[in-house]
Order: C-alpha cells, then structure tokens, then sequence
C-alpha cells in the first residue's frame, strides 16, 4: 500500500517537472506563433479543469464560464491599464474617477479577479443550489448575457462593445503554465478529498449523498465558487494576453467551446480536461486550412470562415451519440498506470 | 427508550398514509415494521430521517425531538438508512462508497485539503483504515477497490449496511435488506445483522416483508395497515393475530 502512494506520488512529481521543464523549454526555443498557441492552452486547461469541477465531478450542469471569464478580464484589464492609455481611450462615455485612479500589479489583479468571480458564483448559489433541477443551466446562461449586456451598456467603466486596449502583455508562459499547473494540482486534491467524494456523490445520488450525512449544498456550493474563481483568474490571464478585450469576445460560443473540451476529454476526468483542451485547441490550429479556400481535386472553394466550427459541433454530437464516455471517462491519468489484479468489467 | 414516535400522521393531499402512529423503540432492540404494500412503512422511515415532515406529532431520539431538521443533521444525530432499491454511489469504488459515510466526521477543512497538510494526510488515513475494518467484517474488503456497481446483489447489500455503519450511527434503519434474495443468503443475513448489533452497538429499525426472516429478526414487531396500527408485540404472536393475518390475507369473514 506504501509503495503504491509512493509510486503515485512520483508520478505525479514526475509529471509536474516534466511540465516545468516543457514550459521552460517551450519559452526558449519555440516561434512566437508556437508559443501563442501554448499561452492559450494553458489557460485553457484553467478554465477546462475547473469547469469540469462542477459540471463533470459534481455532475451540475452550467453554462457559466464565459460570464466569470469575462468579469476576470474586466477586472485585470481595468487594474493593469496605465492611466495614461485610460484617459485617450474612453471614447463613448467619461469614465467614471475611480476607474482613472484604479491600478495594481498582476499578481494582486489576478487574485481580485478570481475573488470577486467567486463572491458573484456564491450569491448565485442560494437561489441556484436550494432546488434541484436544471436550474443551474438557465441562471448561468442567462447571467453569462446579462454580464455581456452589462459590459456594452455601462461604457464609463468598460468602454461599452468597443473594450478595452493597451492591456499590458504582462501573461507569458511562465504565467500562464504555472497557473495551469497550480489550477490542476489544487483541483486534483479538492477531488481527492472528502470535498471531492461528496461532490462525486452529490452526482452519482443525491438522496443516498444526503442520507451518509453530506450537506449537498455545501458540497455544490465549493464546487462552483472555486470553478468561478479559476475561471476569474484564467479570465485575467486572457485580457492579460490578448491585450485588449471586448463583450464580444465572451458571447456563449466561449463557454460552448469549453464544453466540447471537457465532453471530449471525458466528463468527470480531470486529466481527460488537460487532454481535450489540448485535442481541441491544437486541432483547431490545424484545422484552420478548412476556414480558407480551397483546392479539392482541382475544385475551387471560397473561404468559409466558421468551416472548424461546423466540424467541432460535428465531433460533438458524434461524442454524444457513440462515445459518451470521451476519451478518458471518469478516469485519470495515473489511473492508467495502477496495476489491475482483476479484469474489470 | 431509544426512538420514541409520538401520534405521528402523514397526510399526502386528502391521503392519510399514516394515521396518529405511536411506538418506541428500546436501545439495542431489533424492532420489525411490518404491513402489506401500501401500509405506510417506507413513509414512517421518511420521516424519521427527516426527508418527510410529519403532518403532526413528533419524532424523539434520544430525547431530542427531531421534527423541523434537515435529514443530513439527523445522520448526524445518529440514525443512518438503507434504501429499499439499493442506491451505491455507481461511479465510485467500494471503499469510496464507504468513505462517504465518514464526511461530515472528517476534521479537516477545504484549504488544508488543497495544501495538504498533515492532518488531511492522518485524517485520511484514520478514515480508510476504519471503512476497511468495516468492510472486512462484512467479507468485502477483498472487493474495495472494485467499483460498487460491478459487485453482486447480496455483495451490494452488503455494502449499503457497511456504508450506513460508517456514520456511526446508534440506530440502524432497514429497508427491505432481504429483498431480492434467495433463503440462505437472507438467513445469512439476519446473522450478520444480529452481530453487526452487537458488535457496533446498534438499535435496529427494519422493515421487512418476508415473515420468517422477520420471526428469526426481530425482538418485537409492529403491523401497519393503511397507516393504522394494528398489532405490537412478538413476532411470533403477530402471525396468529387475526387482524394481521386479515390485512395480509383479505377478512374473508365479512364477505
């Protein structure tokens, strides 16, 4: 039993070097195209393996990402904008003085983003997680649009659907990899504790959860206030790499594509978020020939820009249909390396 | 006494399932809840964990009216259950399922989980080496690391009683833990339940269908029939009771 915690234990110490190391790498010797693509990856399992906390590991279903994502940009962008790039860029509205005098540094704005994206998910919680049902998915449907409207029509604050530019690039890849690695490693044992099991619970049987004692609200309640506050964090990370945002770019094709990734890399399976994220982010690099035009055994095609979309939603429904599972099911990674003494069925 | 239900009724709508029920239970007894289909067992189960609240009288244990908490306080009180269709957590190994029972007793908090620290490790440890005692002595500890779904139906039982043990619980409530069984393993069973009483200090509550593993059981039975009760006292007594055999078997006498 020692030896089998030990040997996990240097899997997993393993893995995480093998990653330190690849980002180290990657920061030295890959192009800059590379290098962007693996800045978006990075955030992208942020946001993967923490919408997958609540809506595979605690089997709630919500479509909440793209909202806390957005308030996490906002927030970064709005405290690492300089004053001076502040004052030419409000074009619709003055901004209000304390949008002027806002400022700090990256750390302290990334950790406000994820606190206040995780204050917002716990007032949601009472109304959302005192019933059950799926009214889950409705509130946080409707609060990713009522954020979106929010940020067009308040322009002294947001710069209305214009957004916000001159973001300092301050998200690199020792930023965005390490935060990767503390998203997973903290959520990884939030799920391998009693936090954890009860969340399974809550999803496998919520009466039986109750019946072992486990206050379930509770239990829905930390699922989605950390995932908020990851996906505040990632947000920030994003506006910080862009460099410059828009309400735009938060509509519900974001948090849709953050489904397909955790759909794919098999809901509940915390690795299997790490792996659609980077089936999905890198296939959609290659597949960016589709967008464009064409030469098909000597038959001319237009560009179709939202070609990579259509086969997405494709792959989707394909999972969906014959692969419920996605790639990893409920299993992890280092689940691949214990020894089975008996063939499970 | 141990459980005490005072003049309880339930009404669904214009139903009555149970109509002004009293009985107690004493510590360490095995007291049967017995009745056709229909006769408002299952209900009087709901309400003593709290998933019903009573229409009126109360609910005591341990001298602490109940009525008004919220079911996962009353597991915590020290009345655990089992389900009348079994209901394991299917994704999740066996041991897994029996650690659920240990949260609410689990002294660590959220950030020492996610920094572990050494109480999450000791606690942890405290807590899996306790659920595979209880396992190994139900038989199970060989399967701990199957998942729950894949076991079989005597196998799974076997682990809902292990389960609901682990909350620590003082009374034990069954529901139908012979259903679906065949006649040696129900006999099995009644065994393993008889020890596990003494053994871990239990007063049992069972509701049951099949009169002989109620007869080998249980220290004294109930008989409900459409919410009223009808008979208390012996098993042995309660099959000759005309009332009884009446409710089970149709009153042919007024026909």
């Amino acid at each position: 039993m020692q030896a089998m915690i030990n040997k996990h234990f240097l899997i997993k110490v393993g893995m995480i070097l093998g990653t330190v190391w690849f980002i180290w790498f990657a920061n030295g010797h890959f192009d800059e195209y590379t290098v962007r693509i693996l800045n978006n990856i990075a955030i992208f399992v942020i946001l993967a393996v923490s919408y997958n906390l609540i809506n595979g590991v605690t089997g709630q279903f919500s479509l909440e990402p793209n909202g806390f994502v957005a308030i996490g940009a906002y927030v970064t962008a709005l405290l690492l904008i300089s004053p001076d790039a502040k004052s030419y860029q409000y074009a619709i509205a003055d901004p209000y003085p304390f949008v002027m005098t806002l400022q700090s540094n990256f750390v302290v704005a990334l950790l406000l983003s994820g606190l206040l994206a995780m204050l917002l998910a716990l007032v949601l919680s009472f109304p959302v997680f005192r019933v059950r049902g799926d009214y889950l998915a409705i509130v946080t449907l409707g609060f990713g649009f009522i954020i979106k409207i929010l940020a067009i029509n308040h322009p002294e604050v947001t710069n209305g659907s214009l957004g916000l530019n001159d973001i300092p690039e301050f998200s690199n890849l020792y930023w965005t990899g390490g935060l990767a690695i503390v998203a997973v490693v903290v959520i990884l044992n939030i799920v391998n504790s009693k936090f954890g099991r009860a969340m399974k619970a809550v999803r496998d049987d919520e009466d039986a959860a109750i019946a072992m004692g486990v206050n379930t609200f509770k239990a829905k309640t930390l699922a989605f206030c950390t995932s908020a506050f990851f996906e505040g964090v990632g947000g920030g990370l994003l506006a910080a790499l862009l460099t410059s945002i828009s309400p735009d770019l938060f509509d519900f094709f974001f948090t849709f594509q953050l489904l397909i990734i955790i759909v794919l890399g098999g809901l509940g399976s915390t690795t299997g978020a790490i792996i659609g994220t980077v089936l999905v982010m890198g296939g959609s690099e290659w597949m960016r020939f589709l967008d464009e035009p064409m030469n098909l055994f000597g038959y001319e095609t237009t560009a179709m820009p939202g070609m990579r979309m259509v086969v997405f939603s494709l792959v989707l429904i394909f999972i969906m249909l014959f692969a419920r599972e996605g790639v990893m099911g409920k299993r992890e990674l280092t689940d691949l390396f214990k020894s089975r003494k008996k063939g499970g069925k | 006494m141990i459980l005490k239900i005072e003049n309880v009724t339930k009404n669904f709508g214009g139903v009555s399932a149970i109509k002004e029920t009293s009985f107690s239970v004493a510590p360490k007894e095995i007291f049967g809840l017995i009745g056709p289909n229909g006769a408002g067992k299952t209900t009087m189960f709901n309400i003593i964990t709290g998933n019903y609240e009573p229409s009126s009288g109360s609910v005591i244990f341990r001298n602490e009216v109940l009525n008004g908490l919220k079911p996962h306080h009353i597991v915590r009180k020290g009345i655990a259950r089992t389900f009348q269709n079994i209901r394991l957590f299917s994704s999740m190994s066996v041991l897994d399922n029996v650690l659920i029972g240990f949260d609410f007793q689990v002294r660590y908090g959220f950030l020492e989980s996610i920094i572990r620290f050494p109480r999450f490790l000791s606690e942890e440890k405290r807590i899996k080496t306790r659920s595979m005692e209880i396992l190994d002595y139900f038989g199970m500890s060989a399967f701990a690391h199957e998942k729950a779904v894949d076991l079989s139906y005597g196998q799974q039982r076997k682990v809902e009683i292990a389960r609901a043990l682990a909350t620590n619980p003082e009374l034990l409530l069954l529901d139908e833990p012979a259903a679906g069984m065949n006649p040696s393993e129900t006999e099995e069973l009644g065994e393993l339940i008889k020890k596990a009483r003494v053994d871990f200090d239990l007063t049992v509550l069972v509701i049951e269908h099949d009169m002989k593993f109620v007869n080998q059981l249980c220290d004294k039975v109930l008989v409900l029939d459409y919410g009223k009760t009808i008979f208390e006292g012996k098993p042995a007594d309660a099959i000759q009771d005309p009332e009884v055999i009446a409710a089970y078997l149709g009153d042919f006498h007024n026909d």
